[in-house]
């Protein structure tokens, strides 16, 4: 599914045209995973294997619940388990479920080379189209999540795609519905953000004073947040970035280089036809080669 | 290769060829690294069949580079080091230019010029070769954290356009002083254009009579330049 035309695009990477976008009055939508109430069951990760039909291949046990240990091109989401001692000293089990963002400024597309290989539609949802994917890897440079997972088989780049193709009919992603106890909540931004409100007010009132909304300003803000009961460190959370924004390195890449390249190709090019048509080309003259031939007989043995 | 009776050998056989497999491997570099650099040039992609073997082929063509570019090194590096001559030939770089050759040093085979593009693409071939490792998704990604690719993907073409600004010297260098083409293609220049553009390399070749592109040394066999 190349195309979902029922989908209007707000940013197409590689491109300089504006995006076909007549159709403007989507609503930006929100996942909302409240980590507070998650029990770490896998069904979201087995939902989205279900729904996209991915299978990763059997690993091994490797000692921690994480399974598999990382992202992979058939692993879209994951379950990030984190045994943390507390400043009092008691355990706290953290699990956050990764997978994309879907940041509303992407480092990835910003990143790609690919026209229309990533795209933004006016939900804010953030998708792969593979077929125009040429797996460079540059937006897993651009991703200040460490989310695009490239394939050793086909070279494309794959991450979750916030079942795209479900929202764009008006149902929610797999994640949210296989979800048994409503810590993933799927709905518009607003109304995310509002139920998170009272998610956090709920956890102040339980001792957890620095709860908060993960919803980072660094990238525009997500459209995958979190309810995090310790907002104030993100990181506990198996390294959730704690002030996540484009690398500076991506940002010069892609931006302040290109008109300095480019002023330097010019300049360099210019310079030379400018050279050509005040100097012109430098000539051997008859002269030169009469004094070569001097040059060449006075060495000769007499 | 025969070359014209009176002329003088400016470039072997083996070095020609060397230089126009490096200078075809960078006009393919140039296209298909440009394609994944902008969205504008993207369409130089199609050239190598889409973006998918653009991207797949850059790297190899890249390796290619290297070794072909370790082959002009070895047989140019002993031309090309730094001497007294070079700063003379630039203190009198407005004369170069306007092609007022009468107030020009002499130089040897390379002049200070010709030294510039020679040392910068020997500093910028490793330079792009290792950032490139660094970035070649498919074998070398594992490799190395996430910052250090944006950095050497940074570097890369931070290199990259540096190269090709050296390039577009060196060509208009090539189409400026005329008889200097030939000499990369045919391989041969005439007595009359060493003596302009290098008059010691030619003094060395008539003292040691030789025909090029080096001056004979003791162990060499008796000099062409007798046939005269």
């Amino acid at each position: 599914m190349a195309d979902l035309q029922s989908q209007d695009y707000v940013r197409r990477s590689a491109s300089t045209m504006t995006p076909p976008s007549a159709r403007s009055h989507e609503i930006e939508v929100a996942k909302l995973i409240d980590v507070s109430r998650c029990i770490g069951c896998k069904a979201c990760q087995a939902a989205c294997m279900e729904w996209n039909n991915l299978r990763a291949e059997i690993g091994h046990f490797e000692g921690t619940y994480d399974n598999p240990l990382d992202l992979d091109p058939h692993t879209w989401t994951l379950m990030r388990f984190t045994e943390w001692d507390n400043d009092e000293g008691n355990l706290e089990w953290l699990i956050r479920k990764d997978g994309c963002m879907h940041c509303a400024d992407p480092g990835c597309l910003k990143a790609c080379p690919a026209p229309g290989a990533i795209v933004q539609y006016a939900n804010g949802i953030v998708d792969f189209i593979s077929e125009a994917c040429i797996g460079c890897g540059y937006c897993v440079k651009g991703c200040p999540f460490n989310i695009p997972r490239i394939s050793q088989v086909d070279h494309k780049s794959y991450k979750c795609t916030l079942c795209s193709d479900r929202v764009a009919v008006g149902l929610e992603p797999a994640c949210v519905k296989a979800c048994p106890t409503g810590a993933i909540m799927f709905g518009s931004k607003t109304d995310m953000t509002a139920w998170a409100g009272e998610r956090v007010a709920e956890l102040n009132s339980r001792g957890f004073a620095k709860a908060g909304l993960y919803d980072p300003p660094g990238v525009g803000g997500t459209h995958v947040m979190y309810v995090l009961h310790h907002a104030d460190r993100p990181s506990l959370y198996a390294g959730l970035p704690d002030d996540p924004h484009i690398s500076a390195l991506v940002s010069v890449w892609k931006g302040l280089f290109k008109p300095l390249a480019v002023a330097g190709v010019a300049l360099a090019a210019v310079t030379g036809f400018l050279h050509w048509i005040v100097a012109g080309p430098n000539e051997v003259q008859p002269l030169d080669e009469a004094e070569a031939k001097h040059l060449i007989h006075a060495d000769e043995p007499q | 290769m025969s070359y014209p009776k009176g002329t003088f050998i400016r470039n072997t056989t083996v070095t020609r060829i060397n230089h126009w497999l490096t200078g075809g491997c960078f006009v393919l570099l140039v296209l298909s690294g440009l394609s994944m650099f902008d969205p504008m040039l993207f369409f130089l992609s199609g050239l190598f069949g889409g973006g998918q073997s653009a991207r797949a082929i850059h790297p190899w063509i890249g390796c290619v580079f290297l070794v072909s570019y370790l082959g002009m090194m070895i047989q140019f590096w002993r031309d090309n080091l730094w001497n007294r001559d070079d700063l003379a030939w630039m203190k009198a770089i407005d004369k170069v230019l306007a092609n007022e050759e009468e107030g020009v040093p002499e130089v040897g085979r390379f002049n200070a010029g010709q030294k510039f593009v020679f040392w910068a693409m020997a500093l910028l071939t490793p330079v792009l070769f290792l950032t490139g490792l660094v970035i070649w998704e498919y074998y070398f990604s594992s490799y190395t954290t996430i910052e250090v690719q944006r950095a050497a993907v940074l570097i890369h073409s931070l290199a990259a356009f540096a190269a090709i600004i050296v390039w577009i010297i060196h060509v208009y260098a090539a189409i400026w002083v005329r008889g200097s083409m030939r000499a990369m293609t045919q391989g041969y220049v005439t007595p009359g254009w060493a003596f302009r553009h290098h008059r010691k390399w030619l003094r060395s070749l008539v003292a040691t009579d030789s025909i090029g592109p080096r001056p004979r040394t003791g162990g060499d066999s008796p000099g062409p330049l007798e046939r005269r």
